[in-house]
């Protein structure tokens, strides 16, 4: 029998285990990259403002993809709950992806512009103040902890590494960009009654992030959006 | 670098197992522990307390990557440096790279954890460790596969058992795997963004997430389960034709169905659609695994009764059975549009991580230990009672996460006659709470089964000794003279 020679030869062995478990692979990843059509452009959709990088970047690191998706599925109950049902190119410049893979919270695609930025503060500090019945832990050292900005541009500059067409002009002004956006938001949170809000703060960045989810593709009328 | 020896003996490193043994029943209790934390977090939210490192977000990765890195990690290691040896009848190529192994691996699992706890991550389910981390576990990755490998190369035995190939094709596909889902450029030392986006980044981490399952919970365990079963149970593979035909299909189906865990996304239909045809196919190699594990108990069915290692492998594989069929069900794309982002998936993960690995990992321990240091098992009646009390673990766990799936699944998609939603997100969050509480009970006896096995192997091994042994080669086994036919390949693992 010809597998007996596979049985005695390891080196080749190994070399035709290698070659059958690269096939799955190659056919399903490179048309994905070698035709555009399989990711079409979406003319809205931008890179993430320099503040909502941080934001994303404290979305990362307190892994709230493990409990909340950022993926609309096509159905009649995602979108009657959600929003329209998330499209691929709304996620070209998402270094990682963040769809997640359980909702032990709601999804969080089209969260954008659907709460004011004071329910966002009150309900990061503690959730229970907006939701009763939540059982997301509180945050509230998003609220004391200063953001760090010291590798702002660097963060952008390797973003730009992988495809973000970030400007060398909106590189140098990262800076006042994060700041003029954040001050914004505190502006907000203060007409809010939200008094102790401070533009430095990592909340400032997270809700920047969070309020711009699945607005790329401008789909709440004006009342919704004029709320934020 | 080959170990000493007498003329006409061969000196197994037997530390190197050992270490890995250690460090396998240590990691998984700090693992499991973790998780039974997470899970009464999900069912007592105060327990997050208000500290980032204590909240829910950072320890669940922390509790999968301990589980699957360090206990399902360890054990692969353990039981492929125990048995490597002997079915190639040649000490490890290089005491030096074992070591580096060991201690390498260990470190990464520290520093991974220091990383996350710090909320220093990558963000990409099971791929966490930043890429610095990365690094080094391609590093002590590529000493492992250069020390297999060089072993296989020097063997003494012509002929590749099958579970060498399981191993083989584990040490491969996982180094490609981990290398290409975590390429990025970095910022800092901790921090780097993933040269990928959006829709390809989603298809390459469930690639790697799904193969990972594949290739780490899968082909190794499948490796372990052809070389300990039949050495614990006394007899021969039952099919050696089956061996041959379910390892090539399932390696090479496995690789296709890593879409599954993208269905209705936004991934391109197509892609989706050859996601769940593999998967579907899948059960077949899969159950070629299963049946040829069981079946090999054949004839010797009374001894299940009696011995506590049969019994973790018989459950084991009839869990790698049940986790195999529901995994196929699961990716066909109606199913999944309900069981999909609910609890469903985390009882199937957990009927294949608890029944499937780990009970060959207690299997595998509770046969190599008392070996390794040269002794008898302390308690059969203690492991009897691990046994029982994981199993009853494993059935509550499960079903909890049944009901609370298919539940929340059902709620979400409820409309009312006039159309609108049935109910709120919270209220499918409310109605999950009891599920969550028997579901930290059932992870807490599966836990307590750990523990018992802990003490029970600790025991064992301060009533044993560590001593270096010298197996005699003969004559008929020295390279030259060695050849095998097919026949007897079934039967070789016994003897050996």
């Amino acid at each position: 029998m010809t597998h007996d020679l596979l049985e005695k030869k390891s080196l080749l062995m190994a070399v035709v285990s290698t070659i059958v478990i690269l096939i799955g692979g190659i056919v399903e990843i490179v048309p994905l990259y070698a035709v555009k059509a399989q990711v079409p452009a979406i003319a809205g959709v931008k890179p993430y403002t320099p503040l909502e990088v941080e934001g994303r970047d404290i979305y990362l690191r307190e892994g709230c993809y493990t409990c909340h998706s950022q993926m609309v599925r096509p159905f009649r109950d995602e979108a009657e709950r959600y929003g329209p049902y998330s499209k691929a190119g709304e996620f070209v410049y998402d270094h990682p992806f963040q769809w997640g893979s359980k909702r032990t919270g709601p999804d969080l695609h089209r969260v954008g512009g659907k709460y004011p930025n004071s329910w966002h503060y009150i309900h990061m500090r503690n959730p229970r103040d907006v939701s009763p019945d939540s059982i997301m832990p509180n945050y509230p050292w998003l609220l004391s902890r200063g953001l760090d900005t010291s590798t702002t541009q660097r963060k952008l500059r390797a973003l730009r590494t992988v495809g973000v067409p970030y400007t060398d002009e909106e590189i140098a002004a990262a800076d006042q960009s994060l700041r003029k956006q954040a001050d914004e938001i505190v502006a907000s949170l203060k007409s809010a009654q939200i008094a102790d809000a401070e533009a430095d703060r990592e909340i400032i960045a997270l809700i920047a992030y969070l309020q711009r989810l699945g607005m790329d593709i401008n789909w709440r009328n004006s009342d919704a959006t004029a709320q934020r | 670098m080959t170990q000493t020896s007498a003329p006409g003996t061969v000196a197994y490193d037997e530390d190197t197992p050992r270490l890995f043994a250690v460090a396998t029943i240590v990691w998984g209790i700090v693992g499991m522990l973790v998780g039974l934390y997470v899970a009464l977090e999900l069912a007592f939210y105060q327990l997050n307390f208000d500290q980032p490192w204590l909240t829910f977000g950072r320890l669940r990765p922390l509790h999968t990557n301990a589980v699957i890195f360090a206990f399902a990690g360890n054990a692969v290691f353990a039981g492929i440096y125990y048995s490597t040896q002997r079915l190639c009848r040649t000490a490890m190529w290089s005491v030096a790279l074992s070591k580096l192994n060991f201690w390498g691996w260990q470190a990464i699992i520290v520093a991974d954890a220091l990383a996350l706890l710090s909320g220093y991550t990558d963000g990409k389910e099971y791929a966490e460790p930043v890429w610095s981390i990365d690094v080094a576990i391609t590093l002590v990755w590529v000493a492992f596969a250069v020390n297999f490998f060089m072993t296989l190369a020097k063997r003494r035995e012509k002929h590749l058992y099958v579970a060498l190939w399981f191993y083989m094709s584990t040490v491969i596909t996982i180094a490609i795997l981990h290398v290409v889902n975590n390429l990025c450029v970095p910022v800092t030392m901790l921090k780097g963004y993933s040269v990928y986006s959006g829709v390809q980044d989603a298809l390459i981490q469930w690639w790697y997430g799904h193969n990972a399952v594949g290739f780490l919970l899968t082909t190794p365990f499948l490796g372990l389960m052809y070389y300990y079963l039949p050495k614990a149970a006394e007899r021969p593979v039952y099919s050696y034709r089956l061996s041959v035909i379910h390892f090539w299909s399932l390696i090479f189906l496995y690789i296709w169905a890593g879409p599954h865990h993208l269905l209705y996304t936004a991934l391109p239909d197509w892609a989706q659609t050859l996601g769940m045809v593999f998967s579907l196919m899948l059960i077949a190699p899969s159950w070629g695994g299963m049946i040829n594990g069981l079946m090999t108990l054949k004839g010797s069915w009374d001894k299940v009764r009696t011995d506590p290692i049969l019994k973790f492998f018989v459950v084991g594989l009839s869990f790698y059975g049940m986790s195999t069929f529901e995994g196929p069900m699961m990716s066909i794309k109606s199913v999944s549009a309900v069981g999909h982002y609910t609890d469903w998936v985390v009882g199937h993960v957990h009927g294949g991580a608890l029944g499937w690995v780990g009970f060959v990992t207690f299997a595998m321990l509770y046969w190599m230990v008392p070996r390794l240091w040269k002794t008898e098992l302390w308690s059969v009646r203690l492991a009897t009672a691990h046994f029982w009390v994981a199993t009853i673990g494993i059935v509550l766990y499960m079903t909890a996460m049944w009901i609370a799936g298919v539940t929340q699944g059902l709620m979400w998609r409820a409309v009312t006659p006039e159309g609108t939603l049935a109910y709120t997100f919270i209220e499918t969050v409310k109605v999950l709470k009891p599920y969550y509480v028997v579901r930290a009970l059932g992870g807490a006896l599966y836990l307590g089964g750990a523990i018992m096995m802990g003490w029970n192997l600790l025991m064992t091994m301060r009533s044993g000794q560590v001593r270096p042994e010298l197996i005699p080669i003969k004559a008929d086994e020295t390279p030259q003279a060695h050849e095998r036919t097919v026949q007897p390949i079934s039967a070789e693992v016994v003897s050996q």
